[in-house]
């Protein structure tokens, strides 16, 4: 994984709540075994029509669109299904991070382990993002994770939270494998004393 | 582990589940926690052993793994090839995995073949107290059996093939006490409809669900599945019910669960489990369950979900203009008018089957209702049995006999129209009343449009080729 480093972006607006893993990336594409081309698929339903051509008037097919790093969206973000294909899909589009004012807990989760950033902001300052954006379409925020920090188009800072150990691994640009794996004395010792098991692999 | 908490402190089965589950808790890092099951499919697991070769590691403990395919596989006559060579390949890719990683599984051919959360409990291998996870949302099925279930990412799916481990942070606590008889015709998927209908689908974000109260203790097991199964739909990862006498006869004799002396020591540390006495919970609803109707979804999320007789909500009744929006966006994509019920609304596809209502107390329940009926001519019905076991178990009490003659379509075990991985969905525009867990847009096909509801209002509706309360053919 790459260092997350801090950045400034236009964001491309989505004023929906409840987005689903379903829409980020519909399910008839998970039948793949890479994780090759998922960008071109994402939010399919909504970005194509029946012919497959992109529909110019959805958000991420705009030239504002195509310009933002990050996505604005409704509340509870990524619902649903605990397909990974859905920070793929919007990493590979080429998302850094996603403003919400709250996110389902395994997109969250997922999202972390692809350096996508989710960002959780007050009701207030969603609002206020999406006003700014119908001013102003190329409104910029900056992006500081590190500090935890989101520069608002106005230049007022808001903190955002962010669980320590997923920032720690975003800013270095490593993976929990390989944290989990230096603890195998560890692993080792619980597995002698537990209790009980089932053995997937007797006979029954 | 349990120093923690302080020894006296009581708690609830989540907290005890999860404490001993704890492998280390190192300062400003989440918990490495302990998996006792790991399931996997075909569709979330591909590049987690891509992964795991280019990184030369092993699977670490292929004895408490277990494989199935499910998602993409046809429903169709499994003599015949697959059509979708996509999907083909996804499932052989899956075949070799499982044997270069030396994990057992239950291919297209198996006879134990199934969803993955109806072939856990059917095979005895999900335990009280265990933690269980997969790659998949619905994970919190084995909840039922007071396990500690959650769907997990490819990564994690990777990270546990590697170490049987996972770092997580501790979830709240959210019980969800119902209480009271449920009336004739209303059922688990009622119970969980209405919960999810009152919270929102992200009212039980950051929770786990502990079911409680008279009403869940005297639901079977497989209704306990029901509604652990679809917690994800209210926001939680995971859902559970404390083990009680029902889970032990559930359990007793299935292929993996343990046999004599074992038999006696796990029923010893199972009986700890349920939530001590004045155990504190972040969150608590209540639910009555004697005033609950059948229930039915009207909209493009599982939290869209009304009493069968009540009408579809007014958007222009609501304040806020993001939920405003997202009320009148889900109307528009149903095209549904808002102010009145959907009974009498036609239906073009039933579906009874998924990992929330396929195994066979559910397709006896569609039985029951189409036993000398028949389908009606305008409506395509699809029964898709939750394992292969569950479809043998019907033929043997000829239940496949009561939907062929009743005119519906009796298919192979898979995910099927649930998903719509794999051929079965719906036409752009058509309507369904389907028994599975989404009803997001174009989840069981683009441009479809999903009514959930259990398997009795299903089958009801089949019969009657509209939106049915099921009441009115008991």
């Amino acid at each position: 994984m790459e260092k997350f480093t801090a950045f400034t972006s236009r964001m491309a607006p989505l004023a929906i709540d409840n987005i689903d893993t379903d829409q980020i990336i519909p399910a008839r594409f998970l039948k793949t075994t890479s994780k090759a081309g998922l960008g071109d698929q994402l939010f399919y339903d909504w970005r194509y029509d029946a012919d497959g051509n992109p529909k110019p008037e959805f958000i991420i097919n705009s030239p504002e669109g195509r310009a933002a790093q990050i996505l604005l969206a409704g509340d509870n973000f990524g619902c649903g299904s605990s397909r990974e294909h859905a920070p793929w899909a919007l990493t590979q589009y080429g998302f850094r991070a996603v403003i919400s004012t709250s996110f389902a807990d395994i997109f969250r989760g997922n999202s972390l382990k692809n350096s996508l950033l989710p960002i959780v902001v007050s009701q207030d300052v969603h609002k206020t993002l999406f006003a700014a954006l119908e001013k102003e379409p190329a409104a910029i925020v900056r992006v500081d994770l590190a500090k935890q920090e989101l520069t608002l188009p106005d230049g007022t800072t808001v903190q955002f939270p962010i669980d320590e150990f997923a920032k720690q691994c975003m800013l270095q640009g490593v993976d929990e494998l390989g944290y989990i794996l230096q603890q195998s004395d560890a692993i080792q010792a619980y597995e002698a004393k537990r209790p009980l098991s089932v053995n997937t692999l007797a006979s029954t | 582990m349990s120093q923690r908490n302080g020894a006296a402190k009581p708690r609830t089965i989540i907290e005890k589940v999860w404490d001993n589950h704890v492998v280390s808790e190192r300062p400003g890092a989440p918990a490495l926690l302990y998996v006792d099951l790991h399931l996997v499919h075909e569709v979330t697991s591909p590049q987690a052993f891509s992964g795991l070769r280019e990184r030369g590691l092993k699977v670490r403990r292929p004895d408490l793994t277990i494989g199935t395919t499910d998602h993409s596989i046809p429903t169709h006559d499994r003599s015949l090839p697959i059509l979708d060579k996509v999907a083909e390949a996804q499932i052989n890719q899956f075949e070799k995995n499982c044997r270069d990683f030396g994990i057992p599984f239950f291919g297209p051919h198996s006879e134990k073949q199934g969803i993955v959360h109806i072939i856990g409990p059917e095979q005895g291998l999900t335990q009280p107290g265990m933690t269980v996870v997969c790659g998949d949302s619905h994970t919190a099925t084995h909840g039922a059996f007071g396990a500690l279930a959650f769907g997990i990412g490819t990564s994690q799916v990777e990270h546990v093939l590697a170490t049987q481990c996972l770092l997580q942070g501790r979830s709240r606590t959210f019980e969800v006490r119902v209480e009271g008889a449920l009336k004739p015709g209303v059922g688990a998927k009622d119970i969980i409809l209405n919960l999810i209908s009152r919270i929102g689908i992200g009212g039980g974000t950051g929770c786990v669900f502990e079911y409680s109260g008279s009403a869940i203790r005297s639901l079977s097991m497989e209704e306990r599945m029901t509604i652990c199964n679809m917690s994800i739909e209210g926001g939680a990862r995971a859902g559970l019910v404390a083990p009680d006498e029902t889970t032990y006869q559930y359990l007793a004799g299935r292929p993996y669960a343990p046999k004599g002396a074992a038999w006696d020591r796990a029923l010893e540390l199972w009986r700890q489990l349920p939530t001590d006495s004045g155990a504190e919970f972040d969150k608590r609803i209540d639910i009555d369950a004697s005033a609950l109707e059948p229930m039915i979804t009207f909209g493009t999320n599982p939290g869209m979900g009304i009493p069968i007789s009540a009408p579809v909500p007014d958007p222009s009744a609501i304040n806020d203009p993001l939920e405003r929006e997202s009320l009148g966006k889900a109307l528009r994509y149903m095209d549904l008018p808002s102010g009145k019920p959907l009974l009498g609304h036609p239906v073009n596809v039933v579906f009874i089957g998924s990992c929330t209502n396929s195994r066979i107390s559910d397709l006896r329940a569609a039985a029951n209702i189409l036993r000398g009926r028949k389908v009606n001519p305008n409506v395509r019905v699809m029964v898709v049995p939750g394992s292969q076991l569950v479809k043998s178990q019907a033929q043997a009490e000829g239940l496949d006999l009561v939907f062929k003659e009743a005119g519906a379509d009796w298919r192979e075990a898979g995910c099927s129209m649930c998903i719509a991985m794999n051929g079965d969905q719906l036409a752009p525009g058509e309507y369904s009343v389907s028994t599975s867990n989404r009803n997001f847009e174009g989840r069981q096909g683009k441009g479809g449009r999903t009514f959930l509801a259990s398997p009795l209002t299903a089958a009801a509706s089949a019969v009657t080729g509209v939106v049915t309360d099921v009441r009115t053919l008991l």
